[in-house]
């Protein structure tokens, strides 16, 4: 469903993604993991458009997504620091995405309902807490019922219960057989979750392997310790 | 699109300052009016106070407004909307909101007191001055991310158009008054849409008749259907040239 082809990315001298070569298919659940700074955030924000890539060539439902701006309709994305205009009520922004998405599809305010945002609705944006933006954001991602959900951290900042919430759905919305990317540090909680793992370092894809060739290979039952596992066998 | 500008307008009105910025320069109109006995002479007054206030108000609200629609921009930019949608609505929902707020605050004075061809003239003046310094506001705010360097870019952009430029102009035409650098003067006008505002105002108020043998090569040029058409034209391209610059940075921009 998502091909990136050769992408690199530089920041004035930093090379942030090295010829990043990826694909994404309809049904999986990928987690992308890796160490701060290691070009995950660039490489969703890369399929996303919001950074242009300085080289190579991203293709949703085999259509470059250069210069096109449709597919986004197909794509819920729930951004790691959700920034939201200060002056705007949550009733307001969402309220706004749905104008702008102006979609006929039914909505799913699953998300809406279980963190008991309408009550909420009146609170200015800039005076919510860091989960509560959270949640704002989830609920945005899940809305329009998309295709493919990219989720950069959802879980950070959430309280357990929310978290726990956030997972239910993200299991949910697997059975439908969507695509998901989930970045995610917290390996434990990807366990029950996730179908294909990705590991980079340093703007490199390390690996990019099924979850149970990825348990046989290295004997392990949790993901946190067969990737532990496997990096020692790579470096040895 | 139409969505985005209506959202981006209603939210610049619900930020009081045009509101006030209305006020004021109505304020500063009817005073005008009332204080000169002659309708020509209160233009004239409100000429100045225009072309210092407008080009500040219009280039000051303008960045600063983008810099802080920096999250909007990130909002809409992860939703089906295309980059040139969103940078477009932002310019023209500010610009239309700012030159509202002009029309409304100086022009019903105006329109009471001068409903002449000078009166029409100001409106039509003040109204694309106000978008040409939006115009500029957007370049200086794509050109850097930092807020304060930004704003910083804009006031001396300002500065320069509002007093320096004039000083530099006085200054070559000082320096070079032996020569016949009349017609020069006019290409050099265009170098500024305040000036080249200002002449054209002038020209049209019968205090022309006072600027000597300059004045006279001006009416020349200025006074003519062409010269008025070739002049509107370059004000035009004083919008669209840095705002079709900052639109191609936009839809390189990393966010």
């Amino acid at each position: 469903m998502i091909e990136i082809k050769k992408i690199s990315k530089q920041f004035g001298k930093i090379q942030v993604l090295k010829a990043v070569d990826l694909t994404f298919k309809r049904g999986e659940c990928i987690a992308l993991i890796g160490p701060n700074g290691c070009g995950k955030t660039t490489l969703i924000k890369s399929i996303l458009g919001m950074v242009m890539p300085s080289e190579g060539e991203i293709l949703f439902q085999g259509k470059s997504i250069r210069n096109d701006f449709e597919y986004r309709r197909k794509i819920g994305y729930m951004p790691q620091i959700g920034r939201y205009p200060d002056n705007m009520t949550i009733g307001q922004v969402i309220s706004m995405i749905k104008n702008i998405r102006k979609s006929d599809a039914f909505l799913d305010e699953d998300l809406l309902v279980q963190f008991n945002l309408a009550n909420l609705f009146d609170k200015r944006m800039s005076t919510l807490s860091g989960g509560t933006t959270q949640k704002v954001s989830a609920t945005l991602a899940f809305l329009f019922n998309p295709d493919v959900l990219i989720l950069d951290e959802p879980t950070a900042g959430l309280d357990p219960l929310a978290s726990e919430i956030l997972k239910e759905k993200i299991i949910l919305e697997k059975k439908k057989g969507k695509l998901i990317l989930i970045t995610s540090h917290l390996l434990s909680e990807l366990d029950d979750l996730v179908t294909e793992i990705i590991f980079m370092q340093e703007g490199n894809i390390i690996f990019h392997k099924n979850i149970d060739t990825l348990r046989t290979e290295s004997g392990e039952e949790k993901i946190g310790k067969a990737i532990a596992n496997l990096l020692k066998k790579q470096s040895a | 699109m139409n969505r985005i500008i209506k959202f981006i307008f209603l939210d610049i009105l619900k930020n009081k300052i045009v509101l006030l910025y209305t006020v004021l320069l109505a304020a500063f109109a009817w005073s005008a009016f009332s204080l000169e006995d002659n309708s020509a002479k209160g233009i004239l007054t409100l000429l100045n106070v225009i072309l210092l206030t407008v080009p500040l108000v219009a280039i000051l609200f303008a960045t600063i407004y983008i810099y802080n629609s920096a999250e909007f921009i990130e909002l809409l930019l992860s939703q089906p909307v295309k980059r040139t949608t969103i940078w477009f609505s932002l310019f023209v929902g500010l610009s239309l909101s700012l030159v509202l707020g002009f029309l409304i605050g100086a022009g019903i004075p105006i329109l009471i007191y001068a409903p002449s061809d000078v009166g029409f003239m100001m409106l039509a003046i003040g109204s694309i001055i106000t978008v040409v310094f939006v115009a500029i506001a957007f370049l200086s705010a794509i050109i850097t991310r930092d807020k304060a360097k930004g704003i910083g870019i804009s006031i001396m952009l300002w500065l320069y158009f509002a007093l320096l430029f004039d000083g530099l102009v006085l200054f070559l035409t000082f320096q070079f008054s032996d020569y016949p650098i009349e017609k020069a003067m006019i290409v050099i006008s265009a170098l500024s849409p305040i000036d080249i505002s200002r002449i054209l105002i002038l020209l049209h108020l019968d205090v022309s008749a006072m600027m000597g043998y300059t004045g006279a090569i001006f009416k020349e040029f200025f006074g003519t259907t062409i010269g008025l058409v070739i002049s509107f034209v370059i004000l035009l391209l004083w919008i669209a040239v840095p705002f079709f610059i900052s639109l191609t940075k936009f839809k390189h921009k990393d966010l």
